[in-house]
């Protein structure tokens, strides 16, 4: 059914129709919507789970872990302190291979304290063995949790995913938004039956300690297992089309006007609704412009992204996040794309913008394509206020 | 006692472990229907290195500061599918992983109510990271942390009173216990798990690595320990003192500080051990002991 909602609304909602037993968060700006809706859908009776108001990300994380580990599907979500704070419970989930679906209203990092948007958070995060996709809109960012949990529960995967959804952006703005029916979600993503669990009719040791000569093969294990995600997700979001209509392709890279395109852009995020309009633009005046919208962040499509960029000349790489001192750190992975490759973009030039929440206008990405020249552009930051840098200090 | 033992022998424990010996006591006690939940620390690297694990129960291990939140969600996990009433949850640490960097979750666990029962082995270190000063590590102490020297008597902070800590939190059972011992230490342990709600044992376990003291004493050192009055075996029942375990005859402190090289920069300093008998005679009055 079509309704008009906020997005932290339609992600409680799509969380709701995947029947968690426990959910278990810690208020963090721009989460918290979703757990009040989800905390509210509990009190009503309307969601049978048990919700654990934590005194902490870190136990959030470990609330659900070990939920989990007992047989129950969970959720929870967080947002930048959080989400850094539960970092050591995330990579114990993925190494535990313990299933899970959480949200990441990506916000900014402290210091200085920024409750905005970008997505320095759950980038920073990336070695951590989670799954992460990355939403444009309010509709994909709901669907991406039902994919999810699919994925994640895939007896072939064990691995967590976490959904990242731009704070306030998507948490907090406003769509048309298609929630599904109860009884096709049930057919799309059946209870959970795990493949382990802590029981007393069948004791289990989980979480042992691996000395050198068995730690190696359980972090090969999970690397493997990320190759099988490339090949899950163009399956999983088949299925996905067939139950619910929205064809997200293989779910790993959506492209836009990418084939004969002379310019393009790689983005993760909402930012890529802003860039697509930039690019109707650009071809309404016969520029061949074009997006290339990466969704699967972890595992990183490489193939899917030298297919779609290999015949491109100019490629502009759009960061919301920094890894100081090296390459931002989308533009590290496209430029990875082509290394010993026989095709390549001419130019594949790096911008960073948008940190902090400042806004990523279309107006700045029509500065990205103009800088988009023959000049590779090592690292630029976009729409920097130069009055704010003259600042100085000391005698 | 079940027959097959549900935590096993062939685990790598030093000899004359205490926290082993407790740690059977303690399963044994609460019953092959239990979920264990483990941080981090000696327990954990002993008794489950891979391939093997000595535990018959369900067992798991995540990191040094969460058991109590993860044995949180194992509780509500078992809420949800119906089987709190015949499953037994019990969270476990050493004095570092509870009193140190688990306090937090812990404080959490225990005010949300949840129906678990929190053990806390206190071999009085970080036993398992060489013998570090914990917030349990008794006054005088010498631990790598704090040793002994030209300006300094050992460890100069007192316990972190966490039975106390425990009791704000308004729960229904705290106790201390001592593998010196074992019955009351299982009659506890079996007192606590037929309470709902959220329970905190402290079992005092004698480290002969870190204590440094002869393997075969484990059990006589766990008793001076309570006879001296230095570790008073008490329990709490809804906040009030409901039990102590009565010292008939107190022994002068230096019994238990002399057979233990932890304490043996303090033996030819009387007003050291001075300080020390006072901590003793405090415990002795404030709960009553004598008798």
């Amino acid at each position: 059914m079509k309704e008009f909602l906020e997005g932290s609304r339609a992600v409680a909602e799509i969380i709701k129709l995947c029947k968690p037993g426990v959910i278990s968060a810690y208020p963090i700006t721009p989460q918290t919507h979703i757990v009040e809706e989800l905390a509210h859908m509990v009190a009503d009776g309307e969601l049978n789970a048990q919700f654990v108001n934590v005194e902490s990300e870190h136990s959030a994380a470990s609330v659900v872990l070990g939920a989990v580990a007992t047989g129950v599907r969970a959720f929870t979500a967080t947002s930048s302190q959080g989400l850094l704070y539960m970092a050591e419970v995330l990579f114990n989930i993925s190494g535990l291979r313990l299933p899970l679906v959480m949200t990441c209203a990506n916000r900014a990092i402290s210091a200085p304290i920024n409750i905005w948007n970008d997505q320095q958070d759950s980038v920073s995060l990336r070695d951590a063995g989670w799954i992460q996709l990355y939403a444009e809109n309010i509709q994909e960012a709901a669907d991406l949790h039902l994919v999810g949990y699919r994925l994640s529960e895939d007896k072939s995967i064990m691995l967590p995913v976490m959904v990242c959804m731009d704070g306030f952006i998507l948490t907090h703005g406003m769509e048309t938004v298609d929630i599904p029916q109860q009884e096709e979600v049930d057919k799309f993503l059946p209870p959970y039956k795990p493949l382990y669990k802590l029981d007393p009719a069948q004791p289990l040791t989980f979480g042992l300690l691996a000395d050198p000569d068995y730690y190696l093969e359980t972090r090969f294990a999970i690397q493997e297992t990320f190759k099988d995600v490339l090949k899950m997700l163009p399956k999983i979001n088949e299925e996905f089309k067939n139950h619910f209509g929205r064809d997200y392709k293989d779910g790993l890279v959506e492209e836009y006007f990418t084939r004969d395109a002379e310019k393009v852009i790689v983005a993760m995020g909402s930012v890529c609704g802003t860039i697509k309009e930039v690019v109707d633009a650009q071809r309404a005046k016969g520029k061949k412009a074009g997006l290339l919208k990466i969704i699967s962040y972890r595992p990183f499509p490489y193939a899917k992204v030298y297919d779609a960029l290999k015949d491109v000349p100019r490629v502009a790489v759009l960061d919301k996040a920094v890894s100081p001192g090296a390459y931002a750190p989308l533009a590290i992975e496209v430029k990875a794309t082509f290394s010993g490759k026989k095709k390549a973009p001419k130019v594949v030039s790096s911008f960073v913008a948008g940190l902090g929440g400042r806004d990523i206008t279309p107006e700045s990405v029509k500065e990205i394509f103009s800088k988009l020249t023959q000049k590779e552009v090592s690292l630029e930051f976009i729409d920097l206020k130069p009055e704010l840098l003259k600042e100085e200090y000391g005698e | 006692m079940e027959s097959e033992p549900l935590f096993k022998p062939g685990h790598t424990a030093c000899a004359g472990c205490g926290q082993a010996l407790a740690a059977r006591l303690v399963i044994d006690a609460a019953g092959s229907n239990t979920i264990v939940v483990n941080n981090t620390g000696c327990l954990e690297v002993f008794s489950t290195t891979y391939p093997e694990s000595a535990w018959n129960v369900p067992w798991i291990h995540s990191l040094f500061e969460n058991a109590a939140a993860v044995a949180s969600g194992v509780e509500a996990a078992l809420i949800y599918l119906g089987k709190k009433d015949t499953t037994n949850v019990i969270a476990q640490a050493g004095d570092g992983g509870t009193a140190d960097i688990g306090l937090q979750a812990l404080s959490g666990m225990w005010e949300r109510g949840h129906d678990i029962l929190y053990v806390c082995y206190d071999n009085e270190a970080y036993e398992n990271t060489g013998i570090q000063r914990s917030g349990l590590t008794p006054y005088g102490a010498n631990t790598t942390t704090t040793p002994p020297g030209a300006k300094s008597i050992g460890n100069i902070c007192y316990k972190k009173p966490m039975p106390e800590i425990a009791n704000a939190h308004g729960i229904p059972y705290v106790a201390t216990a001592s593998c010196g011992f074992p019955q009351d230490v299982q009659r506890k342990v079996k007192k606590a798990i037929s309470i709902k709600g959220p329970k905190y044992i402290q079992i005092h376990v004698p480290c002969p690595l870190g204590w440094r003291h002869e393997t075969e004493l484990t059990y006589q050192i766990a008793r001076l320990a309570v006879e001296t009055g230095l570790y008073p075996l008490i329990e709490y029942e809804n906040g009030k003192l409901a039990a102590v375990r009565k010292i008939a005859q107190p022994k002068p402190v230096e019994e238990y500080l002399k057979a233990q090289g932890r304490f043996k920069h303090l033996l030819n300093n009387p007003e050291q051990i001075k300080q020390i008998q006072e901590i003793a005679d405090n415990n002795i009055q404030k709960y009553n002991l004598k008798g």
